[in-house]
């Protein structure tokens, strides 16, 4: 039995400590907003926070995670309200989607250690996520605008 | 009778010194040892130890540049990962985010080790682009070196749990030219006989 806190969670679940962690978000817990991609560290899809570091959670085994903190897309806001979620949504920056909850996990480890990132930082921060549809400018626009609207929000 | 009392006792002091390099346990080491001075062989010592650091398996996270190394070649690693000031990487771009502590299993899955990561970056210790001589001459500087003493530099080269990962680097990754032992052992070496640097046109 291992025990994991999935967005403030606490979940009590038997499975093999080999066993991805991606595995038992989407599969065990039902938290099918993180997507499974490449299942090899290269694309980032699978992206979640442990202890809030950007882990790819197809490499991650289930037993790293024993006793942490995981956040996923579902726990990232209470309302989808994120000022990166919030971007997303302005900027419409999906076009299949699915590489998305990924790239908005890594963005939040960005913004959060660099509140005012240039292009370069963030290039720096995303290369790791993947897309297909090819949407990195609408990514980046969405960050610098998330950006700024958690520095408006810190003023008032 | 004189000859074979020197011969028997030049025996027995090699072996004496083979053993000590063998059976120095797996603990930190603080102190080495040491033979006559002899450039000749401290040199020959050290460009098969040359020849270890510049595989793939170490140069790989000895880059010239800010970006590891991946493959056989030396490539630049996929993804644009940078450095950082730790040598852990970058904001979601951390090394050990997608390196466990272990290799994960299969051909191209990220190899892992618990102290995954490039020297940072005050203390790059590059092995990229050195002939023998920098490298050699790198290597000696506490200042390049990380601050090691020539018995910590042995210690690193002969125990430490990340460089010991070129020799498991598991699926699809070629191994260095010696074994871990036989490297250590070069090591000791050079270092027993004098740490001499080779000349600026060794290749």
């Amino acid at each position: 039995m291992i025990t994991i806190t999935v967005n403030s969670q606490r979940h009590d679940i038997d499975v093999d400590p080999n066993m991805p962690l991606l595995w038992a978000i989407r599969d065990i817990l039902g938290l099918t907003g993180t997507k499974f991609g490449c299942g090899a560290a290269q694309c980032g899809a699978c992206t979640v926070h442990l202890n809030g570091e950007a882990v790819r959670s197809c490499v991650t085994k289930t037993g790293r995670a024993a006793g942490q903190n995981i956040v996923t897309i579902e726990g990232l806001s209470s309302g989808n309200n994120h000022p990166l979620q919030l971007a997303w949504n302005e900027m419409n920056v999906p076009q299949c989607g699915y590489c998305q909850s990924g790239q908005i996990m890594s963005a939040v480890v960005l913004l959060r250690e660099n509140p005012n990132p240039t292009d370069q930082d963030i290039d720096d921060a995303m290369s790791g996520n993947i897309c297909r549809c090819g949407t990195y400018q609408r990514i980046r626009a969405a960050i610098h605008k998330a950006a700024a609207m958690q520095a408006e929000g810190a003023k008032s | 009778m004189k000859k074979l009392i020197i011969i028997t006792g030049i025996v027995l002091i090699a072996g004496m010194i083979t053993l000590s390099f063998r059976e120095l346990p797996a603990t930190k080491e603080s102190s080495f040892a040491t033979l006559p001075k002899d450039s000749i062989g401290s040199v020959k010592a050290y460009m098969s130890v040359y020849k270890v650091l510049m595989s793939a398996r170490c140069m790989n996270c000895h880059p010239s540049g800010n970006a590891p190394l991946q493959g056989d070649d030396n490539h630049i690693h996929t993804m644009n990962v940078q450095r950082g000031v730790d040598g852990k990487g970058v904001y979601s771009m951390r090394c050990n985010n997608c390196h466990q502590a272990e290799n994960t299993a299969g051909p191209h899955m990220p190899p892992g080790n618990p102290k995954w990561g490039l020297p940072p970056a005050h203390m790059r210790m590059v092995f990229q682009g050195r002939t023998p001589r920098q490298l050699a001459l790198q290597l000696l500087d506490p200042k390049q070196n990380g601050g090691r003493t020539k018995a910590q530099l042995i210690d690193h080269m002969a125990n430490d749990e990340l460089v010991g990962w070129a020799w498991h680097p598991g699926e699809g990754r070629t191994l260095p030219p010696m074994s871990r032992l036989a490297f250590a052992t070069q090591v000791r070496l050079w270092i027993a006989k004098g740490a001499y640097a080779p000349s600026a046109k060794a290749k």
